[in-house]
């Protein structure tokens, strides 16, 4: 039998390419700044605040106007609509400031011209005249204001107080983990054309085209369903283009309208960066009581998040830090607590992670802080907290941690990365070396698996099978580079049996696939493949129940082979069927509708099972840190990552790897520097240092968990990829940490802030240093 | 005179008149072309998402070098061949092997990087002929950012990319058709391009020519590769009003022996300069190693790098410490004078109306002298330097005889450690020595507070690394102990 008889080519669990792979390499793989051009095009430009906060006394835009090939200037007083942008309509966030802004870079208008290089020109020439407001530029300074975006959150588990107060041993500290730019490669961008009567279309690069659709609606003062969101790929979004786009399609949306032409708009890089939001900086206090075998009895956490200027995501980004404090760790006795800071930044928002990073890195720390006190290797700190199986398993929230596999992967990875000896051996090497150093951590992840926000667990999907036996498949999940399209197209090949060939995939758009969730939280594969699975079942049933009529045999001597359909003792090819069920007018088409079981959380009490499962990995890393200069190499990194039953694992690796290196630069390298009138200093790629190919580990092993189905019932048993592996990388801090230690003979817990850079490093080094020669 | 600009797009002839003088390739590609392969990512050199091709003759063959189209000049295009991905497939639609590995590799995710990346790669790939080395694919690719992949699976494309080779690709089967093509676009004629409301573009193809036009024009800006200029123009929106474009005239071009050292034309890109200065100063070779990333190499020049002046001007302090003599043009007249003499203010230099750099004379080093050189910076490759520190220092029988120490990022110019020096020289070389002249530091400097570092990081970090001079050069490496985090490379392959 020829190989495609016996198995399809390109269903689950197979590593097949990314749909768009060979349009990639190729540059035809099409952006929204590559659709062709409509004739008329509008280019839009929008122009900002030059204060952190302050009232406009006047916005004058004469000469905004008067700038050559200018068609339409507009600000908050041509809103017909509501000037709210906000994603849960908190009306905290406008398009435009009307009367106060409240970060430099905010938006106060939008102009449209012939070019966008005349549109650029053109919104710098407003003239604004401000009267300055005191502003919060900085977390400490919002720290000592407490002004909030959202209520502050609360956990807790036991009486911390107590158990904290009794336990043998007692420490407190802080620690810092710095903002994010998701530095996607393609920025934001939007096209809008104006359709019949109110009709609008938008090409947006979003992770959310529903919200888009609605923000834009809701501007314009329209019903959504006026509007439609389309999104075929977006260059890289990372959380960056959960909530930001709706800005940049809105504008261009407006200018459409005004001007009854297409428009545009596209920020160059600076702007960009000065004008959306980033991951969260959170200040952490920690105080934990401990036994003498480093076991934690009882902590509490104090979170402050700087959330920038309105909520955004920040209710939630606050409840996932602290639904990930614990990380693998069983908290006896825990109070937990988040304040959401409002400062004059844009307003700070979802990055890979969601706030999961910065808890964990708490976390971490707070075992680190464990090791140094008791003098114990920190891995065994870490070994002895762990969550049970079978106890020891309650979270703070009240989940029971059912699906423990962290053990397993410790153990395992401990042993093929040679953890033990690497660490003597690293011993050796900082007695000889005097300058430099190197360390070596092991840290693991569990990482919760479901949207926080219960209703956003829910996707359809749309399958339909034309008569030729092709498959045009639709979602309401988008393709930001995690390879969703791929994925789902898999599993649908794999319902109907046929070669991923036959499946193509479509954009996401809003009168396809309606009021969708985001494509986030790691779940785009989990939500949007089932979905898209019973849609495919629906069709298949269809067909199913037809051949046996037709056919008149019973239904279960039917079965879909691959490429072809056993009827009793027949075979039929897959499109002679489809073609047969067609002509016996057999709806061919079918939406799927899928929403995520078992979950609840009750916000009052801060109990229940918010995440349907977790997923795992674990990763040890080794640095060299120079103790002359702080500059440091990644040696090496061996990860050992749970997928579940993996339905690509070329993707998921790719996320492995993508992920930690993203973490990697959260951690080491990537510093947001802000002036203290809130000007963000880094606002391009020449000072704002992403990880490069240089900076990759050395020698890097990255192995998936076998043998490790789901334990819950998930698309063909896969665990979610898309977030937990960038937490890996925070055993980078901690190797780091074990190296600049070395210098105090591992006396001093070092306390490294993120991000690590040489000058913080450096002057680690020192304090250690100088703290190894007072005693 | 001409008065267009004539280039060949993959086998294409092309001619462009009455074009901006400020038209960057990346606009001409996308706006006049319609091409839409090549990328914007940053508009300003950092990310290589518009990385292309450009191809050059070179005797009997064709260099292909990877560049920036964000902030090159169209006109720079004058006499190449310009390749986009676009160009890189067969007629049948085949891909080509560099575009294969990729695939084969799982190396796009979302795929915005990878256009730039599968032009860097196809110009490594026409520069080797086997696996290249893990180094010197991180070295190709430091100019290129993924947000995405981690980079690994493209790695793995380099490496496998020559294995997917059948027989020569299109272009080395193209390349005497090329060639001609190309020769024949060639000629002497200064081009004179007149853009929009009376801006203009010369691009002279000799040295007196040049000295012509700059009488004739002595406010015109000076072009040379574009890497900072290049940004005054998509960052800044500057309108130049004159654009003189240097990178016709020859002469300007290379590294020559002389009896007083190298003498490297202003217009001699570090690519170019790399492996001559390597030869004589290996640490000064590492450092042009590390300035920008390939791309940027392969068009920034030294002379511009002089001439802009910058405080953190990466060959600034090596040149000053190996004692270099900049030669100045005017008209007629040449002058000559120390490096460390040009340089007056932030942003200000000993350059007059009309007067451009024609060439620096680095001297070989002298008997006994080495220089050591260390970038230190947030990122290690492709970023700026928070410092860079530059030793030459004779020791004899154990003693200081002579010491130039020069340091950017600590001043507002690049700038001689004169008190640092002085407590060196006549002293022992010793440990002692070394932790006192570290105090005369803060005489010499008052270091640059920035985004990059602090005042007290960088001061901190100026005297730890005359301390590992020092520590250096007790070792030499005999005792096996490595002194650097990333050791110099033996062949400083720029
Ligand atoms: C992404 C990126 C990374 C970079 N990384 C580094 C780095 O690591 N280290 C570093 O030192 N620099 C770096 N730079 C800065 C830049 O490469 C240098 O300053 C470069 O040397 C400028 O050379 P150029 O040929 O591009 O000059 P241009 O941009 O063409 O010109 C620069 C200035 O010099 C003038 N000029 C040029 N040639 C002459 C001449 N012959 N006579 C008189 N005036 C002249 C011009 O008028 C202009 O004022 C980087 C720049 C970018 C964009
Ligand atoms: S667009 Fe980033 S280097 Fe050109
Ligand atoms: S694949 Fe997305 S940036 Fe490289």
């Amino acid at each position: 039998m020829p190989d495609d008889m016996n198995q399809i080519k390109g269903g689950v669990h197979q590593a097949v390419a990314h749909d768009s792979a060979a349009r990639h390499v190729s540059g035809s793989a099409i952006y929204v700044d590559d659709i062709p051009e409509p004739r008329d095009l509008l280019h839009a430009y929008m122009g900002m605040s030059d204060r952190a906060h302050a009232r406009i006394k006047k916005l004058d835009l004469s000469e905004v106007e008067a700038a050559p090939g200018v068609v339409s200037v507009l600000s908050a007083r041509d809103i017909v609509g509501e000037n709210d942008i906000s994603p849960a309509h908190t009306k905290d966030e406008p398009v435009f400031a009307a009367e106060v802004t409240e970060f430099v870079g905010q938006p106060l208008f939008v102009v449209g011209a012939e070019t966008r290089d005349q549109a650029r020109r053109a919104a710098r020439l407003a003239k604004v005249d401000y009267a300055e407001l005191p502003a919060i530029t900085d977390l400490d300074a919002a720290l000592a204001k407490k002004a909030t975006v959202a209520p502050p959150q609360e956990l807790k588990r036991g009486n911390a107080a107590a158990a904290i107060e009794a336990a043998p041993h007692r420490l407190s500290g802080r620690i810092r983990t710095g903002g994010q730019e998701h530095f996607y490669l393609e920025g934001q961008i939007a096209m809008a054309l104006p359709g019949e009567g109110d009709e609008m279309r938008v090409f947006s690069s979003t992770q959310h085209p529903s919200e888009v659709q609605q923000s834009v609606a809701r501007v314009l003062g329209l019903a959504d369903n006026m509007v439609t969101v389309e999104t075929r790929r977006m260059g890289g979004a990372f959380g960056g283009k959960e909530s930001q786009p709706s800005l940049f399609a809105t504008v261009a949306a407006m200018v459409a309208r005004d001007a009854g032409r297409p428009a545009k708009i596209r920020p160059d890089r600076d702007d960009d960066m000065i004008m959306t939001g980033k991951r969260h900086d959170f200040i952490i206090d920690y105080e934990v009581g401990f036994d003498n075998a480093g076991r934690i009895l009882g902590v509490d956490y104090k979170l402050a998040s700087n959330c920038g200027y309105s909520a955004d995501l920040s209710a939630a980004i606050n409840g996932r830090a602290l639904f990930h404090l614990d990380n693998c760790y069983y908290l006896p006795a825990a109070r937990m607590k988040a304040l959401p800071l409002k400062t004059n930044r844009p307003s700070n928002t979802a990055f890979r992670g969601f706030g999961g990073p910065q808890g964990m890195a708490a976390g971490e720390r707070v075992i680190d802080e464990i090791a140094f006190a008791l003098g114990l290797d920190p891995l065994e700190v870490r070994k002895r907290n762990l969550y049970g199986v079978g106890e020891r398993n309650e979270t703070p929230y009240g989940q029971i941690v059912e699906d423990n596999v962290i053990p397993e992967i410790i153990g395992e990875l401990e042993k093929s990365a040679d953890y033990a000896a690497r660490r003597r051996e690293i011993a050796g090497f900082n007695e000889k070396s005097p300058y430099l150093k190197k360390g070596i951590a092991l840290t693991p992840v569990k990482f919760g698996i479901a949207f926080t926000a219960r209703h956003l667990n829910q996707a359809g999907a749309l399958v339909h099978v034309y008569t030729d036996g092709s498959i045009h498949l639709n979602h309401g999940g988008t393709e930001m580079g995690q390879g969703l399209m791929t994925k789902v197209a898999q599993v649908v090949a794999e319902e109907f049996q046929v070669d991923l060939e036959h499946v193509v995939v479509s954009a996401a758009r809003t009168d396809k696939v309606p009021n969708t969730s985001p494509t986030a939280a790691s779940s785009g594969s989990d939500l949007n493949g089932k979905a898209a699975q019973l849609a495919a079942r629906q069709i298949k049933d269809r067909l199913t129940a037809f051949a046996a009529e037709h056919y008149e045999v019973s239904a279960d001597s039917i079965e879909f082979l691959p490429n072809r359909v056993r009827v009793g003792n027949q075979e039929i090819p897959f499109p002679d069927l489809v073609q047969q069920a067609y002509m016996a007018r057999i709806s061919l088409s079918a939406a799927g509708f899928y929403k995520t079981p078992k979950i609840h959380f009750d916000f009052e009490t801060g109990q229940g099972r918010p995440f349907f499962y977790y997923a795992y990995g674990a990763a040890v890393s080794e640095v060299t840190i120079d103790t002359l200069t702080g500059e440091y190499r990644v040696d090496r990194v061996d990860i050992l990552h749970d997928v579940g039953r993996s339905l690509n694992p070329a993707l998921d690796l790719g996320q492995i790897e993508g992920g930690f290196i993203q973490g990697m630069g959260w951690v080491t390298s990537e510093e947001l520097v802000w002036s203290d009138d809130g000007r963000l200093l880094t606002h391009a790629p020449s000072t704002y240092k992403i990880p490069t190919c240089g900076d990759r580990p050395r020698d890097f092993r990255i192995n998936l968990l076998e043998g490790a189905a789901n334990r819950e019932d998930t698309i063909y048993a896969s665990k979610a990829v898309g977030e937990p592996p960038l937490m890996l990388a925070l055993s980078v801090l901690h190797a780091l940490s074990d190296a600049v230690a070395s210098v105090g003979r591992h006396k001093t817990c070092p306390r490294l802030d993120l991000p690590a850079t040489p000058e913080v490093i450096l002057a680690a080094v020192a304090r250690v240093r100088g703290e190894a020669q007072d005693d | 005179m001409r008065n267009s600009i004539k280039f060949l797009l993959g086998s294409e002839p092309r001619e462009l008149s009455g074009i901006d003088p400020t038209l960057t390739v990346l606009d001409y590609l996308q706006q006049i072309e319609r091409r839409t392969g090549t990328k914007e990512g940053c508009c300003e050199g950092d990310c290589g998402a518009c990385t292309i091709v450009v191809g050059t003759p070179d005797g009997d063959r064709l260099q292909y070098r990877a560049v920036n189209a964000c902030i090159m000049l169209a006109a720079s295009l004058d006499g190449c061949q310009l390749l986009t991905v676009e160009e890189l497939a067969g007629a049948d639609g085949k891909l080509h092997p560099v575009q294969q590995a990729m695939v084969a590799a799982h190396g796009s995710q979302c795929g915005f990087c990878t256009p730039g990346f599968v032009m860097s790669l196809f110009a490594l790939y026409q520069e080797t002929d086997t696996a290249p080395e893990v180094e010197d694919v991180n070295d190709a690719l430091a100019g290129n950012l993924c947000r995405c992949t981690g980079y690994g699976p493209i790695i793995t494309a380099a490496r496998t990319m020559h294995d997917l080779a059948d027989g020569p690709d299109k272009f080395e089967q193209g390349i005497k058709t090329t060639l001609e093509a190309l020769r024949s676009l060639a000629d002497e004629e200064t081009i004179h391009i007149q853009g929009p409301d009376g801006r203009v573009l010369y691009a002279p193809a000799s040295l007196d020519a040049l000295a012509d036009l700059l009488a004739e024009h002595p406010d015109a800006t000076l072009v040379a590769g574009a890497t900072d200029v290049g940004l005054w123009i998509t960052k800044a929106l500057k309108k130049l009003d004159t654009v003189i474009w240097l990178g016709r005239i020859a002469a300007l071009r290379g590294v020559r022996e002389t009896d007083a050292g190298l003498e490297i034309g202003a217009m001699t890109t570090y690519s170019d300069a790399a492996a001559a200065i390597a030869a004589l100063y290996p640490d000064f070779g590492e450092v042009i190693r590390r300035i920008g990333s390939v791309p940027l190499r392969n068009v920034g020049t030294i002379g511009g790098n002089i001439a802009n002046g910058s405080p953190i001007g990466d060959t600034l302090p090596p040149l000053i410490a190996a004692g270099a003599t900049l030669i100045l043009r005017r008209g007629g007249t040449r002058r000559s004078l120390k490096l460390e003499n040009f340089f007056i203010g932030y942003g200000k230099q000993d350059l007059k109306a009309g007067e451009f750099v024609e060439s620096v004379i680095l001297p070989r080093p002298a008997p006994d002298t080495r220089l050591y050189c260390y970038k230190i910076s947030k990122r290690f490759d492709q970023d700026i330097s928070a410092v860079l520190g530059a030793f030459s220092l004779k020791i004899t029988d154990g003693k200081v005889e002579a010491a130039r120490i020069a340091y950017g990022g600590m001043a507002a110019t690049p700038k001689r450690a004169s008190a640092t020096e002085a407590a060196l020289v006549g002293k022992a070389w010793t440990r002692e020595t070394v932790e006192q002249a570290v105090e005369s530091l803060r005489k010499d400097f008052t270091p640059l507070d920035d985004m990059r570092a602090s005042a007290q990081y960088r001061m901190q970090v100026a005297g730890n690394l005359l301390l590992k001079t020092w520590l250096e050069s007790q070792s030499d490496g005999a005792d096996g102990l490595e002194t650097r985090i990333m050791p110099t490379r033996e062949t400083a392959n720029a």
